[in-house]
Formats: C-alpha cells, sequence, structure tokens
C-alpha cells in the first residue's frame, strides 16, 4: 500500500495533464451535446490537427536541448508545400518522387538552420526568426503569390484518405479493419508490458505494484479499444492516423529509451556537464534541428495534402500551436523535462479547444483568448507545482 | 562587559515532516566575532534565515532579541533596517554593474529619486578604502576576483550601516591569501567595534579569529565555547560537531604500489582568454597503480587547467606534451576518447560542471557510461536501475530512491553521485579536482574511504585539493603547483604544510620550467 501511494505522488503531476484533457473533453461532451465525441468529429479533429501533432513531436526535441524553440515551422510548411506543388503539378512529377524531394528539401533546410545553431552557435531564436522570414519570403516568389492546385487523388489520399476496409469490405457498417487493428495494438502492448513484468522478475529488478500494473492495462486496452470503435463507426482508419502514430511510438522510444535520447535530457539538464561526460553536445543540437526541418517537411506534406493545394498563405502561426503544445504538456522552457506523450496531450488540449468551441459557435477572436489564457494556466500549474513540491 | 547585542531564545522552526531548529538558543556579546559551526544541514543556514527574516516572524516560535527590543522581521528589509546584514555564500552582486553600483544597490545615494553619481563613487571609494580594497568604483564586478568580491559586500554591508554582520562560509572559494585578507579586516572592524557572525566549514579560521563558538548539530545548540574560558582547537570543535571523538579524520590505508599507470611529460596549455599566458608550463607528473597522488597549491595556481586540458583537452589552447599510459604513448584529443581510454575527471565544481540537477541519481550515475547499460544505443532501463542501486548502496548516497532528484541532495550526497557517475566509467585513472569542497566533516571521511577503496584496487587516483591537512591524509605522494608549473614533490613521510608553503613561496615569479 505505501508502494502505491508513493507510485501515485511520483506520477501525479504527469498525469494532471491528462486528467486536464479528459475534463476539457467532458466539459464540450456537454456544452455541445455530445456532437464532440460523434465518431465523425473524432476523425476529423484528428485530420485537421494533424499538423500540430507532428510539430510538436519535433519542438518537444529542441526544446528539451536547452528551451530552444523554432519559430520557422510554419514558414517551413509553406515551403514544402509549394515546392510539393511546383514538383507535382507543375513539373508533373510522379507523386512518390515529389514527396522524396519535399522531404530532402526539408531536411536540407535542417540542416542550413542547425548549422547556425549547432556550430556557430548563434541563438535559435534569431535563426529561426530569420528562418521564418526567408522561408515565408521564399514561398511567395515560387508560387508568386498564387495558389496552385489541385494535386492528383493519390497525393490527397495522405491527409484525407482511409485505409479501404479490406476485412470487412464496402459494405459493411462498422470498419473490420479499423478494430482488427486495435486489437491488434492492445494485443502487442499487453504482450509487450508482460515481458517486461518477466524480465524484471527474473532479474530482480523492482516493477510497478500489481493493482496499478493491471489498472494500467485496463485504461490502456480502454482507450485503444474506444478509439478504434470510433473510427471504425465512421470512415475506418486514416491514412494520416497511422503515419502519426507510427511518429509517435518511434519519437517516444527514441527520447525514453535510447541513448542519444538521454543525451537530449543531459544537455538540456545541465550542457556543462554533459560535454564533460563525454556527450558532443554539438552534434546533439545540430540533429534536433535537421529533425525538425524534417519533420516540418512531413507537416508541410500534410498539410498541402488536406488543403490539395500549395498557398503561400499556408502554415502561418503553426509554430505558435506546436510551442505551446509541448509547454502544456508540461515541457520545461529551459530544457532537459518533457516528453513526446506529454506534448500529444497539449496537442489534442488545443485541439478539442478549437474544436469544441467551433461547435459551439464561438468566434475565433474569443477562441485565441481562451488558448491564450490555457496555455498560460497550464505553464503556471506546472511551475507552481514544482516550486510547492520543492 | 556583558552588553548581548542579539539573543534568539527558544527558536523552533518546523518544516513538513522535519524539526529544522529545537528550541535553539543563541546570544552574541557586542562587538566580538561569533563563530557558528556545524556539520551541513545542522541548521546554521535555516537559523540565519530566522534572523535575516526570510522565514518571516510567524512562521517559527520563539523570540529574537536584538539591542533589547523584541523582533518581528517580515521580510528581510525590515532586518537590514535594524542594521543586521547577512553576506549569503553565493554573492548578490550584479556583475554588469560598477563596484561603485553595486555597494549602493537597493540604498542609492539619491535627491527626490535621482541618483547622484558623484556622491555615489564618492561614498564608495571611502567604504572601498575602508576594506582594504584598491580598485576604481568604476569597475565591473564582472572583472575583479571573487575574493574582491567578497570585499566590495562588506563594503556594501557597512554602507548601510551595519551593527550585525553575518557572513556566510566567506572564505570558502577564496585562496589562503585572500583569506587571510578577508579575517584580518574583520577583526579590524571589530576593533572599531564591529559584531560578526562567521558560519564556516574551515575550522583553522575559526580557532584563529572568533572570540565565542556555539556548535549546532541537529538543529539545537549543542555548546557554546568562549576563548579565554574553553580550550579552543579543532578536534575539540569536531568533537561537538559530530557527537563523537574522531580519532582519525583520515581512515589508514596500507598503500599496494605498482608500476606507473599514467604519466604526462612537457605539457603546456595556454590560456584562452589570454593566449600569450601559459596557464600550464611545461608540466611532468606519474602516478603509478594503487597511488594516491596529491596536487597542492593556491588556488589559480593551475591544478584545474592542468587536469581539464589532460582530460581530453576540455581546457587551454594549443595544448601539447606526452601521455602516457601503461608506458604506451597515448593520444588524448577529446573527452570521450579519454574516458575510453581509462582516464576519468570529476569537477571541482558539481553544481555547474558536474550534475544534471534537475535529472535523478540513475541518470545523473550512467550518463558517462550509457553505452554500458544499452544494448545498439537502447537503454535497458531495468539495468541501469540496477546499477544506480547498486552505487547507492555502496557509496551510501542517502535518498529517497535512486528517482530523487539530485538537486534535491546535500553537498555530501551530490558528491558521491558525482563519484559514483565515474567510477562507473571504470576508469584506471580518476582525477578527482576539490572533491570535499563545502562538504561536511562526516561525508568528508566517507569520500576519503571511497579514495582508499579505489587505491586498494589497484587504481590510480590523482587528488587536487586546497586544504593542505586534506593532502597531507590522504594522498601517498603530493605534486606541489605554482603559476602553472611542478615547484615541487614530496613523499608521505616528508611533507608538511609548512615544507610545502615554503615551496610554493619560494617559487613565485622564478618563471622558466618547473625544475625542483
Amino acid at each position: 500500500m505505501g508502494s502505491f501511494r508513493e507510485f501515485l505522488r511520483n506520477n501525479v503531476r504527469q498525469y494532471a495533464m491528462l486528467i486536464a484533457l479528459l475534463c476539457i473533453m467532458l466539459f464540450f461532451q456537454v456544452a455541445t451535446e455530445g456532437v464532440l465525441l460523434v465518431p465523425m468529429n473524432v476523425t476529423n479533429l484528428v485530420l485537421q490537427n494533424a499538423y500540430v501533432f507532428i510539430l510538436a513531436i519535433g519542438m518537444t526535441l529542441t526544446i528539451l536541448t536547452g528551451g530552444n524553440i523554432d519559430l520557422s515551422v510554419g514558414s517551413i510548411v509553406a515551403f514544402v508545400g509549394a515546392l510539393a506543388g511546383t514538383f507535382v503539378i507543375t513539373m508533373k512529377m510522379s507523386v512518390g518522387a515529389g514527396i522524396a524531394l519535399s522531404l530532402l528539401a526539408g531536411l536540407g533546410i535542417g540542416v542550413w538552420q542547425a548549422f547556425w545553431i549547432a556550430y556557430v552557435r548563434l541563438p535559435s531564436f534569431i535563426v529561426t526568426l530569420a528562418g521564418q522570414l526567408v522561408f515565408r519570403g521564399l514561398t511567395v516568389f515560387m508560387l508568386k503569390g498564387l495558389t496552385i492546385g489541385p494535386f492528383p487523388e493519390s497525393f490527397q489520399m495522405i491527409s484525407s484518405g482511409f485505409v479501404p476496409d479490406l476485412i470487412g469490405g464496402e459494405e459493411s457498417e462498422l470498419n473490420l479493419l479499423a478494430l482488427a487493428a486495435g486489437a491488434a495494438v492492445a494485443a502487442l502492448y499487453i504482450l509487450a508490458q508482460l515481458r517486461q513484468r518477466v524480465y524484471r522478475r527474473r532479474n530482480g529488478y523492482e516493477s510497478t505494484p500489481v493493482p496499478i500494473f493491471a489498472g494500467g492495462l485496463v485504461l490502456v486496452t480502454g482507450v485503444i479499444a474506444l478509439a478504434s470503435y470510433w473510427l471504425a463507426s465512421y470512415r475506418g482508419l486514416p491514412i494520416i492516423f497511422i503515419i502519426i502514430g507510427a511518429l509517435i511510438v518511434a519519437y517516444s522510444f527514441f527520447t525514453s529509451r535510447t541513448v542519444p535520447g538521454r543525451y537530449l535530457y543531459a544537455m538540456g539538464g545541465n550542457e556543462k556537464a554533459a560535454q564533460l561526460s563525454g556527450i558532443n553536445t554539438n552534434k546533439v543540437l545540430f540533429f534536433a534541428y535537421v529533425n525538425m526541418g524534417v519533420m516540418a517537411a512531413v507537416a508541410g506534406i500534410a498539410v498541402s495534402s488536406r488543403l490539395n493545394a500549395s498557398s503561400p498563405l499556408a502554415g502561418q502561426n503553426f509554430e505558435l500551436d506546436a510551442i505551446a503544445a509541448c509547454f502544456i504538456g508540461g515541457a520545461s522552457a529551459t530544457g532537459g523535462i518533457g516528453t513526446i506523450v506529454g506534448a500529444i496531450i497539449g496537442a489534442l488540449v488545443m485541439g478539442v479547444l478549437n474544436n469544441g468551441m467551433s461547435i459551439m459557435g464561438i468566434g475565433s477572436d474569443i477562441q485565441m483568448v481562451v488558448k491564450g489564457l490555457v496555455l498560460l494556466a497550464a505553464v503556471a500549474f506546472d511551475v507552481l507545482s514544482k516550486r510547492k513540491a520543492r | 562587559m556583558d552588553d548581548t547585542i542579539l539573543e534568539m531564545r527558544n527558536i523552533t522552526k518546523l518544516f513538513p515532516g522535519v524539526r529544522a531548529l529545537n528550541d535553539v538558543t543563541f546570544s552574541v556579546r557586542r562587538g566580538e566575532i561569533h563563530a557558528l559551526v556545524g556539520e551541513n544541514g545542522a541548521g546554521k543556514s535555516t537559523l540565519m534565515n530566522v534572523l535575516g527574516g526570510v522565514y518571516p516572524h510567524g512562521t517559527y516560535s520563539g523570540q529574537l532579541v536584538f539591542e533589547g527590543a523584541e523582533c518581528s522581521f517580515r521580510e528581510i528589509h525590515d532586518c537590514e533596517r535594524k542594521g543586521i546584514v547577512i553576506i549569503h555564500q553565493e554573492l548578490a552582486l550584479i556583475p554588469y554593474l560598477s563596484i561603485g553600483e553595486n555597494i549602493f544597490l537597493g540604498n542609492e545615494r539619491s535627491g527626490g529619486g535621482v541618483i547622484d553619481w558623484d556622491e555615489t563613487h564618492r561614498d564608495a571609494a571611502r567604504l572601498l578604502e575602508l576594506v582594504g580594497l584598491k580598485e576604481g568604483t568604476r569597475t565591473l564586478v564582472k572583472d575583479i576576483s571573487v575574493g574582491k568580491q567578497q570585499l566590495v559586500e562588506i563594503a556594501k554591508a557597512l554602507g548601510k550601516n551595519v551593527k550585525l554582520l553575518v557572513l556566510d562560509e566567506p572564505t570558502a572559494s577564496l585562496n589562503e591569501d585572500d583569506s587571510e585578507h578577508l579575517l584580518r579586516l574583520l577583526v579590524d572592524l571589530k576593533a572599531k567595534g564591529m559584531t560578526s557572525i562567521l558560519i564556516s566549514h574551515k575550522l583553522n579560521e575559526i580557532v584563529e579569529v572568533a572570540d565565542t563558538i556555539t556548535i549546532i548539530r541537529d538543529g539545537a545548540t549543542i555548546e557554546t565555547l568562549c576563548k579565554g574560558r574553553d580550550e579552543i582547537d579543532e578536534d575539540r570543535i569536531i568533537k561537538g560537531m559530530v557527537g563523537r571523538e574522531l580519532v582519525d579524520r583520515f581512515p589508514k590505508r596500507t598503500p599496494r604500489i605498482g608500476e606507473v599507470a599514467f604519466e604526462v611529460r612537457d605539457w603546456t596549455a595556454y590560456n584562452p582568454l589570454n593566449p600569450e599566458r601559459k596557464a600550464v608550463n611545461g608540466v611532468g607528473i606519474k602516478v603509478r597503480k594503487g597511488e594516491v597522488v596529491g596536487l597542492a597549491g593556491l588556488m589559480g595556481a593551475g591544478r584545474t587547467e592542468l587536469a581539464m586540458s589532460i582530460f581530453g583537452r576540455s581546457y587551454g589552447l594549443n595544448v601539447s606534451g606526452q601521455a602516457f599510459k601503461d608506458g604506451r604513448p597515448i593520444e588524448l584529443k577529446g573527452i570521450r576518447q579519454t574516458i575510453d581510454q581509462g582516464i576519468s575527471y570529476a569537477t571541482e565544481d558539481r553544481k555547474t560542471a558536474g550534475l544534471n540537477l534537475i535529472g535523478d541519481i540513475r541518470e545523473n550515475i550512467t550518463i558517462a557510461a550509457l553505452a554500458k547499460v544499452a544494448r545498439s544505443s537502447v537503454i535497458d532501463r531495468d539495468r541501469e536501475a540496477g546499477v544506480a542501486e547498486e552505487y547507492r548502496a555502496k557509496l551510501n548516497i542517502k535518498s529517497t530512491s535512486i528517482r530523487q532528484k539530485t538537486g534535491n541532495l546535500s553537498g555530501g550526497n551530490q558528491q558521491k553521485v558525482v563519484l559514483s557517475k565515474w567510477i562507473f566509467t571504470a576508469p584506471d585513472v580518476l582525477i578527482l579536482d576539490e572533491p570535499t569542497r563545502g562538504i561536511d566533516v562526516g561525508a568528508k571521511y566517507e569520500i576519503y574511504t571511497i579514495i582508499n577503496k579505489l587505491a586498494d584496487e589497484g587504481k590510480s587516483v590523482i587528488f587536487i585539493s586546497s586544504e593542505l591537512p586534506e593532502v597531507l591524509g590522504v594522498c601517498d605522494r603530493i605534486y606541489v603547483m605554482n603559476e602553472g608549473r611542478i615547484v615541487g614533490e614530496f613523499e608521505r613521510g616528508e611533507a608538511t604544510q609548512e615544507g610545502i608553503m615554503k615551496c610554493i613561496m619560494q617559487s613565485v615569479g622564478e618563471g622558466g620550467n618547473g625544475k625542483l
């Protein structure tokens, strides 16, 4: 029982934002008279906010290195979108080649900015502010101020397509493939958890108390079941959902379980101590910004696919959404603290707020005010709870 | 004459779950230097925070009587208005402001809200003369040494018409010269009627200047010793602090010394801020297996610079010289490469360069050798936790669990985490830079024990310390460094404090190559 209470105390802050998210969802579920959690709306919520999830993942990495943010991602999104449009629509390249070249461009942009930040050691704020201007300018220049479209259907599929229901067929009421995928994910999760438990038992390592362990399994399985049911009762599994899911899993694993991931935290915690522990912090910082460039390119492709056009105005203020998501999700403004899952929860908070208020017919002016106050409240809560814990 | 300036009666201060001060009574006579000693965590700082109004009246119980009147300070300002100034260990100066501006910060020479700069600098110059600091009042604080900054702090206090001056570890980061100057200044001020409270771990200083010594242990006053009435010496004070007779401050070890494990020859590094100057000048040292070698010297002698330039050239420009490990020449190009060759270095400043204070014990212990708990770059978190638990037990790191943040540990336990981190890299040669600075007597003893154990395992330890008794007590052989050169070498039996100091003094300004 003692260990149970200790476990709760150690993890309560981690779950605070999750609880806040559930409260916000509950509030809007009531306020919108049940529209929020209608299967169609849940699917739309994910599709609409795809770019925030992708950018927040990249931003978490840069923030971890020492509170470094990237102000240029919105412009990179537009620029990569313009490139994709030019390649695929104007130059009539194949969709595959267009996407590959666009991602490569994102990598190049990442290397360019990362060079100035990590090796010349200019402040990231300045370098990415410059990037914001440069890439927005290049976008308008390349598109001559015009929107180009439409994209071929296969390109549109990325953001608005669904995986065809190979099991149930077109006629099926529920999308059986989505249900099967959900079941598979849940099974994999349970299997991995059990294997870890056995391993710990065998090697005499401490493992979580049984009620927590079982409760955790039930909760996660429940959420997966609910999510797959929602998806199944609308149109099935969105393609972008699979992309985001894969990115979340991959980057969560990277940050929490790998050596280079740990270096991000070590650098943000105390750069000098990290250097003197044999870590090349320039390389760590360089990697974080190159990665951010690539993630911005992924978001750029997703956004232009959803818009079905390359617009010189795409991606405006996207950087702010991503930064806010990270901080709402518990990242520290000085680095060294933060998780991918936290940032995703932060992005969901923003997404639900957007979506819920839109359904309620609240204007975008008030929406901005509310989102701003939520960001302030979330960070204030975090700072104050840490002060108390001391 | 029994004129009491300050009396703290029956002070009790509770923190959640801890009785930090338990019925402490503490009184200070006018015009004396009163030393307050105790191990880290004994309650000295808490008591001074009660005095200074950091913990406002009402958050503790007991009475605080200053100059015969009972005081109830609500904030720091209340207490300064009465003439009590506390100078904390971390100096409260603004680096990019001038000395004059700093002295009158919060106490500006002004008329109608407009600062009178002429008066500021004139008064500042007067105060600087009083404390014996020869610097212009327009010099920026960042450009003067820590020792001088300490004097500026005292000048700042004098500018506030201070009646009771409290100094918390004023000499912790000063070299011997500056320490001596500061202590002499305290004695001078005493002659002019100033009362001061001195908190220090350096017992020799206390024995030298204090009139009265109050010893605190576990939140309670143990005893008060008066010069002239009681016999005062270091062993007597230590006995009071730790509550037992410390038979030996240094654990015994029978050295089993083997082959030369590591050697540098003609090692030179230039000062990066002043590329003309050699910070390390043609140094040759060697250390054998199972040997603890000391590097003695004053602050700024170039010991840290030597260690860091060896440790993957983490200090210095144009580092040159040859390094040999087990008789074979090796390259020490980067920090990673140096660690991989079995040479590790624990930094002198654990807070700014040794630890990730927002990270937990586990992360800090493994960070320099993560590959040992990872398979193809994926960390085995269970194995990592096992390693951390092992070191927590082995080095007796007092903590709630391996998940505790290192920022919440006491200095001694933080230092044990730093040592764990470097021992986990499995070094053959371990360089320890001031490993016992700012930690209490009990924790020091534990650190010495760890060093002995390493030597018994056949590792080579290079031990850098500014406290000579410690160097003499721990090391098998001692190099003396001054002005970037090795100026002397002593075997265990023949080394004395006087001999080492003489060696340093004779070498001043000699220049040239470091011959014995």
